[in-house]
């Protein structure tokens, strides 16, 4: 049996540039609430059907963590009463929550990323309840949110330019194509 | 030979669409299919709609029904079955003898095809699911060689389908109960394996731990490559030493095979991963598209270069090479 | 209560397997015994000698005796031997443990063994259609299932899985070799080594699962010793015993003394976990939980049927 410790990431995923999160670090949270609410509001207004790929796990209470940014969100996708906002970090008693570097969570969001790819290579993590994240990470695949409009804004650029960089990271780790011989 | 494309949700239909499926496959979001994953699968309005989609372009669309019916319930088989039917279903995925029965003969006329799940891994079982019920395609279990394959191919009066890409079985499909051993919940019964459900990762002494219904069924090491927390996948201990004593987390890549599955007269070759995001349906039917179309001019590719899309981001030719009996 | 001896899913010596069944022949108390290799169709050979005294003996104790076909069938030695069980059918009874079996039954009557996929009463009306008089159901089916099941079909034996290590998965490639790092055509029959199969733990040393070969096994031994009035109510016609490595006389026993209302069941199991120790009982399967688990006799998940 081949020793699976051997096959390591080459490398860490691209993460925020150390300026952009020492600098949005000391800001207060309190300013984001108000436009977190609203995204939320609009997308649950566009994309109704959400919930009901989201069926029972829309009561449940989600926590998204950009591990590369110095706070977190704390989702609960209620059925018109959607609930979203900021914390320094993220509080006990989750149902469950999601790890990762921002661009991996958006590109995951927008549908340019494979959430299981991600999960394979450990660029994301999913804690407690894993049904519910996998319930919310396949409804929000399938509606195709326009994450450029709705969310991101004045972001966007530097989003984008985060994923490009860590879809060719992922698409460049080592394939060892039919390699492996099955007995 | 064509491309069979799997689908979860409606974006993926129409991702699979886009990037060259001949046919799409894909299953109600109910317990009938072999898939029923949190936040997955479509309602009778959402096939219809996909159906309808799909027809436009030319693609066609393949309706997994492929639980074993509960006893007791099977007029939510019925149901599943007479719905995919009237939605325009260009063939039903059926595996329990009792769809497949009803099936037939309540609707003469659709074509069915026998689902890797019924596990016909023979001539002789092909045989009687062709005579019984009319099948005109059975999809073949991942535990045989090409050679096999080409027997099965010349003995059978049916099409043959084999996967390509993505998760790999290791045991026989359709006659498993590991999972339902470990949580209660089976492929064949609730059409869930190893289900999110009763996974649960901790930390512990550096390592992420995965558990399934309570059995740790692996361990990490930081940094170290995962594959799904599914029981056959998993590291476990014997008297002959600890490790992955079923199988590694890997993906099935048959890109290599295409030449041989097509010299043994294959028809269809298919692409798993119905619970996967639009992303990885996007890229991985493209990428084969481009390698079939190689293939019609002489070109054979050693592999479909999806790593990244793979469990432990490795790839297997699986059983197709085998050379033992 | 009938009682079935199922086929020794492990690679037992010849003597060992011949003289084990010599023994069930003169002193167990069951009706019926399942014969053959159903597993690995390399272990068959070894004993096919003994195989016309096995049956004669056991004929001769009064035992009704059926023939295993294999489980998984795919090489062209597997699809002949099959076709050559099946057709002599007619002379000595079959248990079908594949589908492919049906292509040359031609109507003859079979039983239809615990591999074969029956998860409802339509299904096992269709086999009934075809010639099934018995139909032991898979070990992961609740008693819930079996009850309509049996209701729906009187004229058909309808048999549960009742004692041993649970079936779980087979396959195309063999564990005992691999984990013996060699493959599976120069497997050196390692599998012999194991009789009652090799554990497989958890890597934190939890019993889970038990390696026999192609075939993987429960770590749990099912006993539905303490479910025998339920599924008595429920209809059911059979019970089976899988053969491990210990007394399955005194297992016999122990099901035909509970079922005959002698001996209490609480008794029966503290008894059985005597005759096989060290290896937790599990019954969760016939509950609707998971099989590994342990349900109590209390008000549970067998609502009316308890």
């Amino acid at each position: 049996m081949r020793d699976p410790e051997t096959t390591e990431l080459q490398g860490l995923p691209p993460r925020l540039p150390q300026w952009l999160a020492r600098a949005v670090a000391p800001l207060p949270l309190a300013p984001l609430q108000p436009a977190l609410a609203l995204m939320l509001a609009r997308i649950s207004r566009a994309y109704p059907e959400l919930y009901d790929r989201l069926g029972e796990h829309a009561e449940k209470r989600f926590g998204i963590d950009p591990t590369d940014l110095p706070f977190a969100f704390v989702l609960e996708p209620k059925p018109g009463r959607p609930v979203v906002r900021a914390v320094r970090e993220l509080p006990e008693g989750l149902d469950a929550s999601i790890r990762g570097p921002l661009a991996g969570l958006i590109g995951m969001a927008e549908g340019t990323f494979d959430g299981d790819a991600l999960f394979f290579s450990r660029v994301l993590w999913v804690e407690g309840d894993v049904a519910a994240a996998l319930a919310l990470r396949n409804a929000i695949d399938d509606a195709r949110i326009d994450f450029d409009n709705i969310l991101l804004g004045g972001f966007a650029p530097l989003a984008t330019r985060l994923s490009d960089a860590l879809r060719k990271r992922v698409r460049s780790l080592p394939a060892l194509p039919g390699g492996r011989a099955w007995n | 030979m064509e491309l069979i494309c799997p689908a979860g949700t409606p974006a993926s239909l129409e991702a699979a669409v886009e990037a060259g499926a001949d046919a799409i496959y894909c299953g109600f979001r109910d317990e009938t299919n072999a898939r029923n994953f949190p936040g997955l699968n479509f309602s009778r309005e959402e096939l219809r709609k996909g159906i309808a989609f799909a027809h436009r372009h030319g693609v066609k669309v393949l309706v997994a029904i492929n639980t074993f019916a509960r006893a007791g319930s099977f007029e939510l088989w019925q149901a599943a079955v007479d719905d995919a039917a009237a939605a325009g279903a260009d063939a039903l995925i059926l595996a329990d003898l009792a769809t497949l029965d009803y099936a037939s003969r309540r609707h003469p006329d659709q074509r069915l095809h026998v689902s890797v799940q019924a596990g016909a891994a023979n001539p002789d079982a092909i045989r009687f699911y062709v005579e019984a019920f009319g099948a005109r395609r059975v999809v073949l279990p991942r535990v045989l060689n090409v050679m096999e394959i080409a027997t099965i191919v010349r003995e059978s009066d049916c099409e043959t389908e084999v996967f390509v890409f993505g998760g790999l079985c290791v045991m026989e499909e359709g006659r498993c109960s590991l999972s339902s051993y470990a949580t209660g919940k089976s492929p064949n019964m609730n059409g869930v394996c190893s289900p999110a459900s009763d996974v649960a990762y901790t930390e512990r002494d550096g390592r992420i731990s995965s558990t399934l219904g309570g059995f740790t069924i692996n361990s990490f090491g930081k940094n170290e490559l995962a594959g799904y927390p599914t029981l056959c996948k998993g590291r476990f201990a014997t008297p002959k030493g600890s490790g992955y004593i079923f199988e590694e987390p890997v993906s099935l890549d048959a890109a290599v095979m295409l030449p041989a599955l097509r010299d043994a007269g294959v028809t269809a070759l298919k692409i798993e991963g119905r619970q996967r995001g639009r992303a990885y349906i996007a890229e991985v039917v493209r990428s084969f598209r481009d390698i079939l179309s190689g293939l019609d001019k002489g070109q054979t590719a050693s592999s479909a270069g999806l790593a990244a899309m793979a469990e432990g981001q490795t790839g297997t030719v699986g059983a197709y090479r085998k050379s033992w009996r | 209560m009938q009682l079935t001896l199922g086929p020794v899913l492990y690679h037992w010596s010849p003597e060992q397997w011949r003289d084990f069944h010599y023994r069930i022949a003169d002193e167990a108390p069951v009706d019926t015994v399942v014969i053959g290799e159903a597993v690995c169709s390399k272990r068959a050979p070894f004993k096919q000698d003994h195989v016309p005294d096995v049956v004669e003996r056991l004929q001769a104790a009064g035992k009704r005796v059926l023939h295993a076909s294999l489980i998984l069938v795919s090489l062209p030695r597997e699809r002949r031997q099959t076709r050559a069980l099946m057709e002599a059918a007619n002379e000595a009874e079959v248990e079908i443990n594949d589908l492919t079996c049906l292509a040359s039954l031609g109507g003859r009557p079979f039983a239809a063994g615990p591999f074969v996929n029956v998860y409802n009463e339509v299904t096992a009306g269709f086999l009934a259609g075809r010639g099934a008089t018995r139909i032991c159901l898979p070990p992961e089916l609740p008693l819930t299932a079996a009850a309509t099941i049996a209701a729906a079909l009187p004229e058909v034996a309808i048999e549960l899985f009742a004692f041993g290590r649970a079936p779980l998965a087979i396959s195309a490639r063999c564990y005992h070799a691999r984990a013996h790092k060699a493959t599976k055509d120069n497997c050196r029959f390692v599998c012999e080594l194991d009789p009652d199969g090799m554990p497989v733990k958890t890597l934190d040393g939890d019993g889970f699962l038990s390696v026999n070969g192609v075939q993987t096994l429960a770590h749990g031994c099912t006993s539905l010793l303490r479910d025998i009035p339920a599924i008595r109510r429920a209809g059911l016609a059979s019970l089976r015993l899988s053969p491990q490595v210990c007394d399955m006389v005194a297992v016999a026993r122990l099901f035909r003394d509970v079922a005959d209302e002698r001996l209490d069941a609480e008794e029966a199991e503290r008894r059985l976990s005597e005759i096989y120790p060290d290896v937790p009982l599990a019954n969760g399967f016939l509950h609707g939980a998971a099989g590994h688990v342990r349900m109590g006799t209390g008000p549970g998940s067998l609502g009316e049927l308890r």
